[in-house]
């Protein structure tokens, strides 16, 4: 017998930005029952590894207008205008709500929330629980959460498939991980809120769990990904790892050193240093608190010119905040000292760390509107999975938490609107949509047999092929080299053989699932970034070299998916008040 | 060393078919900087991809990789094969819960149990500050006064290494009574009461005998035993303070 199970929004991840959206719905209307479907607990959710903090105006000489401003030119003029504005005013209404729920700030000496730094913001303005922000934050989030009795939760639920009826999206495929079972859930409005796909590249911050499950299955129900070619290299990772190694060490004070000792940004137009026993350290837009962008392509030119360190795990240059101290380094940044010493056995108070940069962020992802909505009625985005678009062509450290608030509590009353004028979705045409997944899931791996080819096989490939195709810096030749690899592997996919022919808590077959959604994803991305022509933000083609060319460039891409590949469209940039200009950095 | 190897024995149980765990022994690699959970994730990819175990972060945060490793309850990804090599690695799942399949337990008590210290901020009504009129203050000292308590990832290692969850399984413990104090000792917090009647059960903290290893294997420095000893004298004070005459109701 096929269960379907029924609710009146389903909400697909259980991160920060599902859990807001559900408290959102919870609030707005009670008499709503609420789904969260997540494929890990909530609290598991790769929120919790950020780190440096959340980005809102408070302080009385901050602006409105300046965070706007530092949004728009960090994001090199890319994102919506509208989105931004609607962002930036909302913010600090859902900071302060997240500090009723709990949220335990780092605090001023007078009891008000304090801000530190960060990289391309002008002032102070960035909201930390010392450096484990996104944890706290999605632990208020979650427990907070918990004294709603309308939302339940599927935890440990993976999501395969949306349910789609004459073209409205009403519902989710997804597997009980316990016991192997398809269901169907079905809803008067879908929230997906899955996340970025940080696993398509080999060297990440990202958790295991980020491969673009719910971007994958919004394009492949006909949905565009927008500009999927912008990603995000932090410049600050653990060489082998990848491990995060948070922007607040240099918002603090921590700064970047190439093997000759030279403060090396200072040479790529970020401004001139100020030693950091100067009052005046450090400079808000200037040097080490450039742009993420800016700062690793900065690191490849170095690598480049041979004055960077090179190790077991590649090339690498020292983070030194030393210089601050041991009591401070406790205070603001103990998380940074945990990893460090841990994983490379630095400790951070007495040595430089070695960094590089690595992949951090996808900015591009599901195409929608300011309020989260999508082209297909009933489903929205939030979150790194979508793309609304206020990143552009670079995020600014410290926005990605607050995205996942402001458009977190818009997409749920969105939703709620949504669902509310719309006849509930009739369940028994969807039986048979839940059978088909059912008998394809089995058909494809659980029941195969014979296949040839190894998952860690074709996911290494892929790796590899988006590290030298679609990393810091591009050229024809490897955007199409990765394109065709894609292709490729999407074929060999097919072949692909599991070890795990069992029902209850497979996690090979999730592993598969998760393959088949990053190669779709990939092959977006490499196209785009194939298609796009000049160098804006984090997208840095070789043979089209900055500046950035807005005749031709100022829209995002569109990417759809047909049977043949990814076919890429464009759309104009909504600019309201201010026009693109200039993009400069230091003082 | 490149062809250095190690022996991790890892215990197997698979509903399906399994009447009972048996241990199931596999060579890897040995390489000096990996953790234990690389060495899990070379098994799966390279040799039997029906091991089966949680994991996400990588980098002792997210709270999923717990196992029993050679005894004692550690995050896998923040401990190293150095620490045993060339000694062999046991690996088995966390202690004292229900086994799902290989190293994945049951959580659901564990969920419930955490829900049921209401780990939320409780105002009293008509107390609620409006968001226009911006946060509650909280000085740098009241944040100290709970922050140790809020550290904790739910990874569970503590109910692993507390032999009284082993014997009564409704014992609230470790992690879900640090975080009722958690909230208790926020001085935004007016919900004391109402969660007392869980914390100060005979389930949560007077089942505690103070063993004292909740607080040894916490990966983030919670210190879950201290939590129940300060919330124990606490509800000593409250029934002290219940006989004086006028505090009587």
């Amino acid at each position: 017998m096929t269960e379907i199970i029924e609710h009146d929004v389903l909400i697909v991840g259980g991160g920060g930005a599902g859990l807001r959206a559900a408290i959102a719905i919870a609030e707005a209307d009670p008499s709503l029952s609420i789904a969260v479907v997540s494929k890990v607990y909530p609290m598991r959710s790769h929120t919790v590894s950020a780190e440096g903090g959340a980005a809102a105006v408070i302080r009385p000489e901050d602006s409105l207008e300046d965070h706007i401003y530092d949004t728009i030119s960090g994001a090199d003029w890319l994102a919506d205008q509208d989105a931004v504005e609607a962002f930036v005013n909302e913010a600090p209404r859902e900071m302060t709500q997240l500090e009723h729920w709990g949220c335990p700030w780092s605090r001023n000496p007078d009891g008000t929330v304090a801000v530190r730094p960060f990289g391309g913001m002008k002032i102070e303005r960035t909201w930390f629980a010392a450096d484990k922000t996104g944890f706290h934050m999605l632990h208020a989030l979650f427990q907070t959460s918990l004294k709603y009795e309308p939302v339940k939760r599927y935890d440990e639920w993976f999501a395969t498939q949306l349910l789609v009826e004459d073209g409205r999206c009403v519902g989710v495929t997804a597997i009980e991980l316990r016991t192997g079972q398809v269901r169907g859930i079905v809803a008067g409005a879908v929230i997906i809120c899955t996340g970025g796909a940080g696993r398509l590249w080999p060297f990440t911050t990202n958790a295991a769990i980020k491969t673009g499950d719910g971007m994958a299955m919004a394009y492949r129900a006909g949905i565009a990904l927008k500009d999927m070619e912008f990603v995000q290299y932090h410049p600050t990772g653990l060489p082998g790892t990848g491990i995060l190694i948070t922007e607040a060490s240099r918002g603090e004070g921590g700064v970047l050193i190439n093997k000759d000792g030279h403060r090396y940004l200072q040479d790529y137009d970020l401004g001139k240093p100020l030693d950091v026993s100067d009052p005046e350290h450090p400079q808000k837009r200037t040097m080490e608190l450039g742009p993420r962008d800016k700062l690793s392509q900065c690191f490849i030119k170095e690598q480049q010119a041979g004055r960077t360190f090179e190790g077991e795990y590649g090339h690498y240059v020292h983070l030194d905040v030393t210089h601050l101290g041991e009591k401070k380094i406790n205070k603001k940044i103990p998380f940074v000292r945990e990893l460090a010493r841990n994983y490379v056995g630095i400790d951070p108070v007495y040595d430089p760390i070695p960094v590089r940069p690595v992949l951090h962020y996808v900015m591009g992802g599901i195409h929608t509107d300011i309020n989260g909505a999508t082209s297909m009625p009933g489903l929205f985005a939030v979150g790194e999975c979508a793309c609304v678009n206020i990143n552009g062509a670079n995020r600014l450290g410290s926005n990605s938490l607050t995205e996942l608030l402001v458009f977190g509590a818009r997409a749920g009353q969105e939703a709620v609107n949504f669902a509310a004028a719309q006849s509930k979705p009739q369940t028994g045409p969807l039986e048979a949509q839940v059978r088909d997944e059912q008998q394809r899931i089995a058909g494809q791996f659980i029941n195969k047999t014979g296949g040839t080819e190894r998952l860690v096989t074709l996911r290494t490939e892929m790796n590899e092929a988006m590290e030298s195709g679609v990393g810091i810096y591009r050229d024809a030749a490897g955007t199409q080299a990765a394109c065709d690899k894609m292709a490729e592997l999407q074929d060999r996919f097919q072949h692909v053989s599991l070890d795990d022919h069992s029902l209850s808590f497979n996690t090979e077959l999730t592993a598969a699932l998760e393959l088949e959604n990053m190669l779709d994803i990939a092959r977006a991305s490499s196209l785009a970034a194939n298609v796009r022509q000049e160098s804006r933000g984090a997208h840095q083609r070789t043979d089209f070299p900055p500046p950035r060319d807005d005749d031709n460039w100022l829209k995002h891409s569109l990417a759809f998916r047909t049977d043949d590949g990814p076919r890429i469209e464009h759309l104009d940039v909504t600019i309201t008040r201010w026009p693109p200009a200039k993009r400069t950095y230091g003082s | 060393m490149p062809d250095e190897k190690i022996t991790l024995e890892i215990l197997r149980y698979h509903p399906e078919t399994d009447e009972e765990p048996s241990f199931q022994t596999f060579e890897v690699p040995y390489h000096e900087d990996w953790v234990v959970l690389d060495a899990i994730n070379w098994i799966k990819e390279h040799v039997d991809g029906t091991l089966t175990y949680r994991w996400s972060c990588r980098m002792g945060v997210c709270g999923s990789c717990g196992m029993m490793v050679n005894g004692t309850p550690r995050l896998t990804c923040a401990v190293f094969l150095n620490e045993f090599h060339p000694e062999p690695i046991k690996i088995e799942p966390l202690a004292y819960f229900p086994v799902e399949r290989d190293l994945v337990t049951v959580m659901d008590s564990f969920m419930e149990k955490l829900q049921s210290v209401k780990p939320w901020l409780i105002r009293n009504e008509d107390e609620e500050k409006p968001l226009e009129e911006g946060e509650y203050l909280q000085s740098p000292a009241e944040l100290a006064s709970y922050k140790q308590f809020s550290m904790c990832i739910n990874c569970m290692l503590c109910y692993a290494a507390c032999p009284v969850t082993g014997l009564e399984s409704e014992f609230v413990g470790p992690a879900a009574i640090a975080l009722g104090m958690r909230y208790n000792r926020d001085s935004r917090d007016q919900g004391r009461e109402q969660r007392q009647e869980v914390i100060a059960s005979h389930d949560a903290i007077w089942n505690c005998t103070f063993v004292g290893e909740c607080s040894v294997v916490c990966p983030k420095d919670v210190d879950p035993a201290g939590a129940i000893q300060q919330a124990k004298v606490e509800s000593t004070i409250d029934w002290y303070t219940s006989l004086l005459p006028w505090t009587k109701k």
